[in-house]
């Protein structure tokens, strides 16, 4: 973490409207490689929508979205060919939906869904395409006897490992996560962000991380963002941000939290 | 010791509470902080609780936020102000220069003590064989029985946990240590082995800032103390 180096990833102004109702509106923020970013806030308050929007999945009304490439160069994302914009997302991106089954094809074996985005940056040996799937599955402690089965015969929690392994396989710099703990037992979202932590540090991975969840923030990321209504209403250190809350919205989230 | 060199330093330095939903009340907790700590030296604030002791080390470590003054450390060549500095800058401090043993351990679920021990030496700069061997020396030193090493700490008794705490914040060999009642709720023995190390480090020139509760261990210790209640607010 050098003070000098250029971040991974800038938003200015980011700002997008549904009709007249705001979805985000004027959100900054930056992010460097190694770092874990929390979005959290309650269901509304535009934390998916600006997932949507720094991951290009929705092009916003006002504002900028900065990116540096793998040659280096700082480039607007908007302003990126079709082409381009698919290949960040195939090899320098993941993302995770809270849903495994938006991120899996349910159709295609676990280890399928590996390969297929190893063919998709240029893998064409067969042997090698297994092997490095089966070394994934192994690292999100997926046996490899389960290789051939189909994601539809795994559980939640094998499900969500599955599609963190599809993920990393081409080792992404930026993972986006929508709720990637949601709708688990504790247990499995234990073992889960257990893996996420581990990915983190071995890779260097930068996150992006939407949670409601502040146990979920307070465990994997480094800085928190706080939003309410479309808005940024407090940002930090995630331990300071909930230990020392200013906002009278952040004190409240963070008061409704059970101790444990 | 006095000749020391500074590598603390707090000058003016004020907290409060608002309580936003308790009706926006104030709740003072100090102001006008302001002392020095050497490299090499163990300073205790005192007083009695409430007083803001905790308070005052959560702002030096950046967990709870300055509402006005400077908080110095000396990071390396370069002085930084805690109560400025930008989240990634405190995030490196935290690893390479100043770490801090809670009254309580935030256990991670799965991760052994061992391993997170280990973890907190090689954020300070040791590589993964030798963080091991630093790790189980420290847990064997504090008197950790082995047999607990390879397991998650969730489940240990509040001795146990302490003492992996305490390992944990001694691990990474930084320079300034802040210290929270480090040996609340240990018995005489591991107490003795808390102390020892202290007093080993003190020696090495790290720089120590704790509360400590125990009048037997600031006396063995022989702590100067920083009277908080000057600081009421």
């Amino acid at each position: 973490m050098d003070d000098a180096e250029l971040p991974l990833l800038i938003a200015d102004g980011l700002t997008r409207y549904y009709g007249p109702r705001i979805g985000c509106a004027d959100v900054d923020l930056e992010i460097h490689e190694g770092e874990v970013l929390a979005v959290v806030g309650e269901s509304g308050s535009g934390k998916s929508t600006l997932l949507s929007l720094l991951s290009t999945q929705l092009a916003p009304t006002r504002g900028v979205v900065t990116y540096r490439t793998r040659d280096g160069d700082m480039r607007v994302l908007f302003s990126l060919s079709e082409a381009e914009r698919r290949f960040l997302f195939r090899t320098d991106w993941g993302f995770v939906h809270q849903d495994a089954r938006m991120g899996l094809r349910m159709g295609v074996s676990a280890g399928g869904n590996v390969g297929e985005r190893l063919m998709a940056v240029g893998w064409r040996h067969y042997g090698n395409i297994r092997d490095e799937a089966v070394d994934w599955l192994g690292r999100v402690e997926i046996g490899a006897d389960r290789i051939d089965d189909s994601p539809k015969a795994f559980s939640g929690g094998m499900r969500q490992r599955l599609q963190i392994a599809k993920n990393m396989v081409t080792r992404p710099r930026l993972v986006f996560m929508d709720e990637p703990t949601g709708g688990l037992d504790v247990s499995v979202q234990a073992r889960l962000l257990d893996l996420i932590r581990g990915l983190v540090a071995d890779y260097g991975l930068a996150a992006i991380i939407v949670t409601h969840d502040l146990a979920v923030a307070r465990l994997l990321s480094h800085r928190i963002m706080v939003m309410r209504q479309g808005r940024v209403i407090e940002t930090g250190l995630t331990d300071q941000v909930l230990d020392d809350p200013r906002e009278p919205y952040t004190q409240l989230l963070v008061s409704s939290v059970l101790q444990g | 010791m006095a000749t020391r060199e500074h590598v603390m330093r707090l000058d003016g330095v004020a907290k409060s509470f608002t309580m936003h939903l308790r009706g926006g009340a104030e709740l003072p907790v100090v102001r006008d902080v302001s002392f020095e700590v050497a490299a090499g030296e163990c300073v205790a604030l005192g007083g009695p609780s409430g007083a803001g002791k905790s308070s005052i080390l959560k702002m030096i470590y950046g967990n709870y936020r300055a509402d006005r003054g400077e908080i110095w450390l000396k990071d390396g060549g370069q002085w930084v102000d805690v109560a400025q500095a930008k989240p990634r800058r405190v995030l490196r401090l935290r690893r390479t220069t100043i770490g801090y043993v809670s009254q309580f351990l935030r256990a991670i679920p799965r991760i052994s003590a061992l391993d997170l021990v280990a973890a907190e030496a090689r954020d300070g700069g040791l590589a993964e064989d030798a963080s091991q061997t630093h790790a189980a020396q420290l847990l064997a030193r504090l008197n950790l029985p082995e047999r607990l090493w390879s397991l998650p700490p969730a489940t240990f008794s509040g001795g146990e946990q302490q003492r992996v705490n305490i390992a944990r914040g001694f691990a990474a060999g930084h320079p300034i240590l802040l210290l929270d009642e480090p040996t609340a709720s240990l018995d005489a023995a591991s107490r003795a082995r808390v102390v020892e190390l202290i007093a080993e480090r003190r020696t090495s020139g790290t720089a120590m800032l704790g509360i400590f509760h125990d009048e037997a261990v600031r006396e063995q210790l022989g702590v100067r103390i920083v009277d908080v209640t000057r600081f009421s607010a």
